[in-house]
């Protein structure tokens, strides 16, 4: 009888049980999609953190550059060129320099493995090489009249009058110089331990990886976008400050954004970075996750003068649009779903309530036959049920629908890393980037930070769909409470008399 | 069977005092037919819902077979009017989604009756007031008539032992009207139940061995030499 009259009451009032259930769907639907929107910002977040910290790594130890001293200047790079006394001059020079920290001896791994809930720790050494190619041509001088010019007076590129060096008077005209700047990062990579480290959270796309043997062997990885980018291709070489590499592998980084343009094995990235015995930054997998923070703490005490950063750490900096989105998608997007699920919670239960008040002869009657309050109260309550579970089986529904749209479109987000906080923004004049800073292609070194774009998914967890369900039994039961309340202060006289 | 014993219901209206039932005293026996007449808010139907264990006195007993309805709680309230009265009402009250056997099922729902014993009742019920060939129906698809026989059939398909009716012949036409008292008063009869009916109509309450009248709340009731 229950599900009879249950079955028939929800037929004859489809159209108020079809309002009630879109409300609930309504705001179902947008639960579901804020939070795998949001759970689609924290995958995002990961992936952008993974780029920089490889995927198993919980912490970075590195050492920043000690801070100068007032009136100091940063430490730049220089490039001497020799002069010659006639014509053009071809000039070439390759450097390759640490990149972003302070080097650190490679005997700190193992301090930091040594150290309580560490598992495993292995060391990486980033490098920038900077390549200069190009020649000088020297200028002519034309003496003036009354000041003849020195012979092998250095010329100056471009043309001056008046007052160059020549005296008062001279001329220089020709001259100057045509130079080709190329710089790509490199990172020095443990070949030991090849489940740790920046590399792997890149995919091989051709080619193969390091082996596990080629500690010392002249073989280079290199990022796909650098490859293209160079005309490289696996099989072919590539020199670094004069030293041929054979290319064994073309990696894709999953985040879209390496680490690293060219991976090497540490022992010859330290070779020829002349850093023999050192590193940039120690890459440090905890036993166990919840430890991370005492991980952390234990480091700073007993390995002095590093910096030891978290996921958790690293998380702060990241700024731009994922970051905008994804406070925008926890703070209103939450609120506002949840205010939308009130509202259609408030409406399904006030809809509950006046068909209530509608069925008072209704209930009066079964009630005179010998039904009891909780009867009939469970009858109200399975009828708003009922409309919570369609409700919450179109709201899964749309929900669903709304991630899949928001994943089939993959809005592209921005993510900023490291630009504004000093334990791993850098600090002195470097500006410097956590974890190997990034160097666009060709160009100059990154002052303030890493951008990452990144595709924004939203996945669907069963923990989604588990608290639409029970927000959708939930916000039934509510609503029918609202029902039976009034059903069950319903006396049958005065039930009866109301209508007669 | 009944004793009602100094009942008064008062009722207040805004600021007023009404005194639906005035100090009421009445004995129906076992088997007895009554018929209650008065005014419109003489207090006919305050009574029959003091009868019928809907509603409480203000003050005094309503004792069914020795048992005060007066101070009874709730449940047991509702079980007493679950398993001894049956109502038919003016409106007829049907469940309007519901079907004719289903709406007679539903008085057999408190009884804790299992589903196929529950069906073959109400069909049995339905039978008995001549309505079998319209178990599938709904209210909406029988007329004023068939809709009390529905009502009847729901009132006596729990096997109750007073039947009460309010008006029962109030919203159909003259010729339904003595078809629903014949079919009631023979029905009684054949179960041996007390039948206690509310009736503004003059015809109908001729009939009846006992006659009861309200005016403010005051009974007076006589015996009547029954025209049938």
């Amino acid at each position: 009888m229950f599900f009879t009259y249950l079955r028939r009451e929800l037929r004859r009032r489809r159209k108020a049980a079809l309002v009630v259930a879109s409300g609930l769907a309504l705001g179902i639907a947008l639960v579901i999609v804020v939070n795998s929107v949001s759970s689609g910002m924290k995958v995002a977040q990961g992936k952008v953190l993974e780029s920089l910290y490889g995927l198993g790594t919980d912490l970075t130890v590195t050492k920043a550059r000690d801070q100068l001293q007032e009136g100091a200047r940063p430490q730049r790079p220089r490039f001497a060129f020799e002069g010659q006394e006639e014509g053009e001059e071809k000039q070439s020079s390759d450097r390759l320099m640490v990149q972003g920290f302070e080097t650190l001896a490679d005997s700190t791994v193992a301090t930091v493995a040594k150290q309580q809930g560490v598992d495993r720790a292995v060391g990486g050494l980033s490098l920038v090489n900077l390549k200069i190619d190009g020649e000088f041509t020297r200028g002519r001088i034309q003496r003036g009249e009354q000041q003849p010019g020195q012979p092998g007076q250095p010329a100056q590129p471009g043309e001056a009058t008046g007052g160059g060096p020549g005296g008062p008077g001279d001329t220089v005209t020709g001259g100057g110089a045509a130079f080709d700047v190329n710089s790509f990062t490199l990172y020095g990579t443990d070949v030991t331990a090849p489940d740790l480290g920046p590399l792997t959270t890149s995919t091989v796309s051709t080619g193969r990886t390091f082996e596990t043997t080629e500690t010392d062997a002249k073989v280079v990885v290199l990022d796909s976008a650098y490859a293209r980018q160079e005309g490289l291709t696996v099989g072919g070489k590539l020199t670094v400050k004069g030293v041929s590499f054979e290319i064994i592998g073309i990696v894709t980084a999953d985040s879209g954004q390496s680490a690293a343009q060219v991976y090497l094995p540490l022992k010859q990235a330290q070779t020829l970075s002349a850093s023999t015995g050192k590193i940039t930054t120690i890459y440090v997998k905890a036993t166990d996750s919840t430890k991370i923070e005492a991980v952390k703490t234990a480091i700073q005490k007993n390995v002095t003068g590093t910096t030891v950063t978290t996921s958790a750490d690293l998380a702060q900096t990241v700024s731009g649009s994922l970051d905008t989105a994804a406070n925008l998608a926890s703070t209103m997007g939450k609120w506002l779903s949840y205010a939308v699920l009130l509202a259609a919670v408030l409406v399904a239960g006030l809809l509950t309530s006046s068909a209530v008040g509608r069925r008072v002869r209704e209930f009066g009657t079964l009630k005179a036959l010998g039904w009891t309050s909780g009867r009939v109260t469970r009858q109200v309550v399975g009828e708003a049920l009922v409309n919570g579970v369609v409700g919450g089986a179109l709201g899964i529904a749309a929900g669903l629908a709304g991630a899949y749209a928001v994943t089939a479109v993959s809005p592209n987000l921005t993510a900023e890393l490291g630009a504004s906080v000093g334990g791993f923004g850098g600090r002195g004049g470097g500006g410097m980037v956590f974890g190997g800073a990034a160097v666009g292609p060709g160009g100059a070194r990154t002052a303030v930070g890493k951008t990452i774009d990144i595709a924004l998914t939203a996945p669907v967890g069963l923990a989604t769909v588990g608290l639409a369900v029970l927000l959708a039994l939930g916000g039934g039961l509510v609503a029918g409470g609202f029902g039976a309340w009034r059903a069950s202060r319903l006396r049958p006289a005065d039930a009866l008399r109301r209508v007669e | 069977m009944y004793e009602l014993i100094g009942v008064t219901k008062q009722y207040r209206r805004g600021r007023t005092r009404v005194d639906a039932l005035a100090g009421v005293d009445l004995a129906i026996g076992q088997g007895d037919r009554l018929v209650i007449q008065g005014p419109t808010g003489g207090g006919k139907s305050t009574l029959l819902q003091m009868l019928g264990g809907l509603d409480r006195p203000t003050s005094g007993s309503v004792l069914l077979d020795g048992t005060d309805l007066a101070k009874l709680s709730e449940r047991r309230l509702t079980a007493v009017r679950g398993q001894n009265i049956g109502f038919v009402f003016q409106s007829f009250n049907l469940i309007p989604t519901l079907t004719a056997l289903e709406n007679v099922e539903t008085a057999l729902v408190p009884l804790g009756v299992k589903t196929a014993d529950r069906r073959d009742r109400a069909a049995e019920a339905l039978d008995s007031v001549g309505l079998v060939e319209r178990l599938g129906h709904l209210p909406s698809e029988l007329s004023g008539g068939q809709q009390q026989r529905v009502a009847i059939a729901r009132a006596l398909v729990k096997r109750p032992k007073v039947l009460l009716a309010d008006e029962p012949t109030g919203n159909l036409d003259e010729s339904m009207r003595d078809e629903i008292v014949d079919l009631l008063e023979g029905l009684c009869e054949e179960h041996g139940l007390t039948f206690v009916m509310v009736t503004h109509d003059s015809a109908v309450a001729r009939r009846a061995p006992r006659l009861a009248t309200i005016r403010k709340g005051r009974i007076t009731v006589k015996e009547n030499r029954p025209v049938g």
